[in-house]
Parts: structure tokens; sequence; C-alpha cells
């Protein structure tokens, strides 16, 4: 059998056909059982293994590790806490319902959860970055009743009544906002990570009274960094996306 | 982040009530209340501010701006620093305010923070940040690791030798410099004080920072109307153009006629362990011609008990140059 050590090396095999194969082996048989190895490789995996469910997977298997029995078990009940019968005592999970993209969805949380948190690992909507965690990079910018904020810096008890705007409530491929459009056509990105908070500022500033220069732009753009340093082609986008939009 | 119970307060009174149970409404508060969260959230995060009990108070009817009778202006505690300082009245009354609000964090946190929030804004000094170090503020008695440590960023005014920690807030400064009032409601009942007596220096006492007791609420800011043919103007010294603290920064509210100013109002923010009102610069400007010399003299006048630090000794010339830059701006300013 060859030998396989991780989970991105075994979807290696699957995807990927021809001598390539070679450097991710050290089995020199492969190449001649490269099918059978392939399906058999296939049934134990998901048929599609993302990035983010793999970090998910090694996240969790990284605290059943790391951390003693009884934080691991204080961490799962933290979110699957049953009904109580009367006031949640400190540290409980307590009942929320909150809208998001015109949704209205009724979850269980840990109080200490962020708005970003919540949007990220409770209602699985990963659009939504976490960069700093603390209010000084934008990643996390979503909208609040059309205004833009920074999730991080906001517990989601705080949003019963709000209504919650994500990067996936702006557009959908096939069907994009005109800001998304516009960050593709000018490429105003390079890694990607800050892209949705910058999109969700840059479509707040829309009704805001932001003057037409591009200096006026990068004074409203401010709040969302950037680290690839791709600041001229943000700039030329949020300024298409404001003629389109 | 410590576990807490999170309530919604459906009124002013449950509030009161709510912070009342706290043994402090200073460092170490029990009960704390969230409006925008941008500094609570953040200091939970850092296990710097360990509340048992979080009260939102965003549900009550405290984010107006009104005008009051005598021509003056009440912004609610919950009004959002975007929206004062985009309120056709601030703009036009009260610029120092505007340009101060403006002048700080990001059009996000400007959508999230408040005026009564931003009044209690903390120190960003690191030590103070980070419970690794010794902070008297954070847990008195244990010592200050900024006197002997990195120092740049910290204050030169009001210092003790307990703690060195700057106040960050600008709209403090403008506050301070339009001298406005705070309501609070309490306990006791309502009362009302003048910016002025609301900030404590540290001397030996750095984890007390305001007159607030357990159980207080900020209610409102109330400015008192303008004075015809004022001028006012912020303006903040930092390391970057945008989304960074002032290392030095000054609101002057002035009066001036034929060339000789009748009253002015001077505040500094950067330097100072409160919103640093010099009474001395005031009183070197008032009754003097508005020229250069004056306003040098005044910013000497102001920073005479300045005291530096290890790394922010240029703060003493910076901030002068920047009272006189800013009195020179205020008295140009084409009056409304």
């Amino acid at each position: 059998m060859p030998v396989v050590c991780c989970a991105f090396c075994a979807a290696s095999r699957i995807d990927t056909r021809g001598d390539s194969l070679e450097k991710y082996t050290t089995d020199s048989e492969l190449p001649q059982n490269e099918d059978g190895d392939a399906r058999e490789r296939h049934e134990i995996l998901p048929a599609r293994v993302s990035r983010r469910s793999f970090l998910t997977q090694l996240g969790a298997a990284g605290i059943a590790v790391t951390a003693p029995p009884a934080l691991a078990a204080k961490a799962g009940t933290a979110v699957l806490e049953p009904d109580a019968q009367e006031a949640p005592a400190l540290g409980d999970a307590v009942a929320l319902t909150l809208k998001v993209n015109g949704k209205a969805r009724s979850l269980k949380i840990d109080p200490r959860t962020t708005l970003l948190d919540c949007l990220r690992e409770n209602l699985n909507m990963p659009g939504t970055k976490k960069g700093c965690d603390h209010g000084q990079c934008g990643a996390c910018t979503v909208h609040v009743n059309g205004r833009r904020v920074n999730s991080c810096l906001s517990l989601a008890l705080m949003h019963s009544r709000d209504e919650i705007t994500t990067i996936e409530g702006l557009g959908q491929p096939g069907h994009l906002h005109p800001m998304q459009a516009a960050f593709v056509e000018h490429d105003g990105y390079q890694c990607g990570y800050c892209t949705s908070g910058q999109i969700m500022s840059a479509v707040a500033l829309l009704k805001e009274p932001v003057g037409p220069s591009d200096e006026d732009v990068k004074q409203a753009m401010y709040g969302n960094i950037c680290r690839c340093g791709a600041y001229e082609n943000i700039v030329a986008a949020v300024q298409a996306g404001r003629s389109h939009a | 982040m410590d576990a807490f119970q999170f309530t919604l307060a459906e009124t002013l009174k449950q509030a009161v009530a709510s912070g009342a149970q706290s043994r402090t409404a200073q460092q170490g508060a029990q009960v704390r209340f969230v409006a925008g969260g941008t500094t609570l959230i953040d200091l939970m995060k850092l296990n710097v501010e360990r509340p048992r009990q979080i009260v939102d108070i965003n549900g009550l009817p405290m984010d107006r701006i009104v005008a009051t009778a005598d021509g003056g202006l009440i912004l609610g505690a919950l009004a959002r620093n975007a929206d004062v300082a985009r309120h056709p009245s601030v703009e036009r009354d009260y610029a120092v305010l505007s340009q101060a609000l403006l002048s700080g964090a990001s059009p996000q946190l400007r959508n999230m923070a408040t005026t009564g929030g931003n009044l209690l804004q903390r120190t960003r000094c690191v030590y103070f940040r980070d419970p690794a170090h010794a902070c008297n503020k954070r847990e008195p008695g244990t010592g200050c690791s900024a006197i002997d440590g990195y120092n740049r960023m910290h204050a030169i005014l009001g210092t003790s030798e307990h703690c060195i920690a700057t106040n960050p807030s600008d709209q403090n400064v403008a506050l301070t410099a339009l001298e406005a009032t705070i309501q609070i409601e309490g306990v006791k009942g309502k009362r009302t004080v003048p910016i002025g007596d609301f900030y404590l220096l540290p001397g030996s006492t750095p984890e007390r920072e305001t007159v607030l007791e357990p159980g207080d609420v900020i209610t409102s800011v109330t400015l008192p109307a303008p004075k015809p043919g004022t001028n006012s103007l912020y303006l903040k010294l930092r390391d970057r153009a945008a989304y960074e603290f002032a290392l030095a920064s000054a609101a002057i509210v002035i009066k001036a006629s034929g060339g000789r100013i009748e009253t002015a109002r001077v505040a500094l923010g950067g330097v100072g362990t409160r919103p640093w009102r010099s009474l001395e610069a005031e009183r070197a400007l008032e009754g003097q011609s508005a020229n250069k010399e004056t306003f040098r003299a005044a910013a000497e006048e102001a920073l005479k008990d300045a005291r530096p630090q290890s790394d922010n000794g240029f703060k003493v010339e910076l901030a002068k140059r920047c009272i006189v830059r800013a009195l020179t701006m205020a008295v140009a300013t084409k009056t409304a």
C-alpha cells in the first residue's frame, strides 16, 4: 500500500493524474496501481476536500489532542446546551434569532460569541473574514441596518433587533453586485483575504457623503487594510463600482 | 474572554439598577454597559475587562441630537460618532467636534461608537492592554511598566509615578474646549457634571478615571450655545495620515476681532492623562494680539509643566507647534 501522510496528500492522489504524482509519494508501485489506489482513497475521503473543511477537521483534531478532557467537553456543550428551565446561568448558551441576508436564523450561542464568529462558525457563512479580531483591519466588515461595522467588536446577542447583511447577501456567482463585479474586473485584490470586507465597505460608502476623487475614496476606505498592498486596484474598482451601482 | 450574563435594558431605571450591583464603575467593574462595544469587547478579548454581566443599553431612547432652548445642542449618549460628526448643526456651530470625530478611528468604528462610550474610551497604553505586564491602572499596586519601558506614545502632562497613560480620545478633547456638560442618571437621580470635572488625574489611583459611581448611566452631553463670531478647529498630529491615535492634538475655540483675541479655549490630546484643558494658554491669549508671538507664548505656557519620559521628549516641542499651528489656522478660518 502507498503511504498517505495527510488529507492533502490523499486528495492530491485523487485529483491528480500523470507523472507529477510521484512527487507526492515514496511508493514506487503507485503509478501502476493508480486507479485502484484512487478508488480506495475515494471511499474514505469526502467527495471533495475543501480547504475550509480540511482545516476545520484539522482544528477539531488539534483540540481533541491538546485540550484536557474537561475543557474539550465544555467546548462541545457550549452550542449544544439543552433548553434550560430557569434563567441561563453564567456560561450557558442562550437563544437568539438573527436576521441575516433577509432570513431569520434561530440558534443557541455562548453569550461571548461575537457577530463575526456567529456568522462564520454558528451560521456557516465564512465569507466574512477574521483578520485582526480587534477592529483594526476591516476584514470582518458587514452591514448592520445598512451601515458598515466591524463584526469582530460586536456581540451577536446585541443584534436581535437588526438586519445583518454579509458578502453572501450582496450577490452570488452569476448575479454579482456591481461592486463585486468591479473588484473582479479591476483585479482589486491579491490574496483576497481582505476582499469581502473591502467590498462591504465599498458598497456602504455608496450611501455615505463621499466626494468624487480617488483621494476621497482612500479616505472613505481607510478602515480596510490590504496587507498585499493592492490599493491602486482597489481604488479603481471602487470608483468603477460607484459609476455602475 | 470570561463568561458573563447578557441582559437587555428595557428602561433607564433597569440599567441603573443593574449597574448598581457592581462594586465599582471603574477598572474591574463586575457590571458593564455595552453600547457600540468598540472599546469594551476589544478589552474583554484581551482579558483586561472581565465583567460578569453585560447590560446592552442600545434599546434605550438616548440616540437623538436635539437643539436646546438657548441655542445649544444635546447629543444623546447613544448618538453614533458618525451621526454626530455629520450633523448639520455640529458641522456649522461646533466644527472642532466634527473634525475631531472624523479624525478618529475608521468609518466602521464611527458607525458603532457612541458619544457616551467615547467619553469612557480607555487608554491605548500597550502595557495596560497586555495582562502579562504590570500595570497600576489594570491591577492596582502592581507597578507601571511604561515608566521604565517603551513610552513614546505616553503622556507628558498630568502624569504620576504610578501611571503615565494618555486618554486616547479625540472627541473628548473637542468637548473639553467646547466646555460641554455631561448628564448622568444614577442611583440618587440625575446630575450634570462639567467635562472639566469628569476626568480624574491618575495620582495614586489610576484605576479610577472618572467620577462615575456604580449604576451611573451617561444619558447625554450638552454643548453650550456657540458665541457669535467664534471659530473652532481640531488639529491632530500622528504617525500616519489616518486610522491612528494622536501624538499631539489641539482643539481651539477662539473669538478674535480687529486682530485682538477676545476669548480662547485650548485643549490638548495625545499628551495628557486626561483630555487636557490649558487655562495657562488661554490666559496668555485673551486680550492679546492674534499673532505668532502670542501663539508661541501661549504654547510655552501650556507645556511649562510637561514631564517627558525616556522616549517621548519630542512631544513637548510637537505639542507646542501643534498649538501654534492650530491657533494660526483657527483665526484664519472664515467665521460662519
